[in-house]
């Protein structure tokens, strides 16, 4: 990663957190699809990170928009666990697909195709383990699962937009 | 030994996966308790001044709505007063300390405001410079609205009513029988009164009001209005109540809190006679 890209990530981390804290937090779909666009900065994050600094910058990253959702650790712990599972992830998908060429699996440089069935999982699991958090021991298991089937689907059409509308095709950031 | 050090290097991820999950989930645990040290949240000053730019934008367009509110409130206010004022040919008696003010009121607006979570929160741009403590009642208007938890230089986070850890001790207006109010995490326009025996005659349309038992809130402020009476299905011994919230939690702008200023007095005569206050 050298540092033009560094820099170039630290904004979109940026634009996705005021984004995220001044549209999407105010707003689900019908009550059920919450829009988690910001995990968009975890997935894009160049291949060839550790798990290490991954996972310490997803940490951050859900805590920060935790104290403006006033959900201290919901989003830190569900943000935590995907960037633990997406190396595994990449790696497993890369036997099928064959991410190794790919930089960074973004939307430009994988497809569509494949890049739904990167990010879907990944959502889904954000999402499970966020609600699973927020309604323990009051909320069934319906509703978890429901809310997080929508909002990951929600989330998933908000990523891939984003990136077809704002991301340059072969220059990975 | 160096076999040991190398094998936790080896799943250094993994300890760090663990080690982050295990104080996300604390930070979770230690927030949602009401006794709980809250340490960042969105009283934090950086924050609370976010926020309270994003609301300023945002509000500016409901200022006509909370005039209007204002205004009838006003209205109603000084009805009161013309009632309350002494005729010329009266005599003022001192009053006694029995009916001297026990709670006093302040204004604040809303900040921030989550309505989609089972925890809701609500952030107001008053802070211990401006009084406000925690423990503090919080309504509007049309009715309650929830408890401040924390509070910071110019800022404070409060309970919405919406928020499944906070009980509020109220009551059926026309047959005074109390319960506590609690919202059950799924519709945010309905709670449950909670306790109420299944012996107690009760109707849909019973207003439901505040109880004053419990030193947050004074007495009769209104909470909502019974739509369905049922028999709890887990507990046959009480009413399964569910009460329509008169409070528009997706529309709050300007509230009040109240403060009670026995409640020092309340709360260590509690404590001597080994009482457990819930608030």
């Amino acid at each position: 990663m050298n540092i033009r890209s560094l820099i170039s990530f630290t904004l979109l981390l940026l634009m996705l957190g005021l984004v995220q804290i001044f549209f999407l937090k105010n707003l689900a779909l019908f009550g059920q699809a919450f829009g988690f666009l910001y995990v968009l900065g975890i997935l894009v994050l160049p291949s060839s990170i550790r798990t290490v600094p991954l996972l310490i910058i997803a940490f951050f990253l859900g805590l920060t928009l935790d104290v403006f959702y006033e959900t201290i650790g919901m989003h830190a712990a569900a943000a935590t666990a995907i960037a633990f599972v997406r190396p595994l992830w990449l790696k497993a998908t890369s036997l099928t697909g064959g991410y190794d060429e790919a930089e960074t699996p973004s939307l430009p440089e994988i497809g569509i195709g494949r890049f739904i069935s990167y990010a879907f999982p990944l959502v889904f699991l954000y999402s499970l383990v966020f609600f699973t958090a927020d309604q323990w021991g009051t909320g069934g298991l319906v509703g978890i699962l429901s809310k997080s089937l929508f909002s990951s689907i929600f989330t998933t059409l908000l990523v891939i937009l984003v990136q077809l509308l704002f991301f340059k095709r072969r220059r990975g950031i | 030994m160096l076999r040991i050090l190398q094998f936790l290097y080896r799943i250094r991820a993994f300890l760090l996966f663990v080690l982050l999950e295990v104080v996300a989930i604390w930070m979770i645990v230690s927030n949602n308790s009401p006794q709980g040290a809250a340490f960042f949240n969105s009283s934090n000053a950086v924050v609370g001044s976010v926020l309270q730019k994003q609301a300023d934008v945002v509000q500016f367009f409901s200022l006509a709505e909370a005039n209007e509110a204002l205004t009838e409130e006003n209205a109603a206010i000084m009805g009161q007063l013309l009632t309350l004022q002494s005729k010329p040919d009266s005599l003022p008696l001192a009053i006694d300390s029995l009916l001297s003010m026990d709670y006093q009121f302040k204004g604040a607006r809303v900040i921030a405001n989550s309505l989609r979570f089972s925890q809701n929160y609500i952030t107001l741009n008053k802070g211990s410079k401006h009084g406000i403590k925690p423990g503090m009642g919080v309504f509007n208007t049309e009715g309650a609205v929830g408890r401040v938890k924390s509070v910071s230089e110019n800022y404070s986070v409060a309970f919405s009513l919406l928020n499944t850890g906070l009980l509020v001790s109220s009551k059926i207006k026309s047959s005074d029988v109390f319960g506590s109010v609690q919202w059950n995490g799924e519709d945010k326009s309905e709670a449950k009164l909670l306790y109420v025996p299944r012996h107690v005659k009760t109707q849909e349309g019973d207003s439901v009001i505040t109880s004053g038992f419990n030193a947050v809130f004074p007495e009769g402020i209104l909470i909502g209005i019974i739509s369905k009476v049922e028999p709890d299905k887990k507990d046959p011994n009480y009413l399964d109540l569910t009460v329509k919230l008169s409070t528009d939690f997706s529309k709050l702008t300007y509230v009040y809190l109240v403060e009670n200023t026995r409640f020092n007095e309340l709360d260590s005569l509690y404590r001597q006679a080994e009482m457990t206050n819930e608030y």
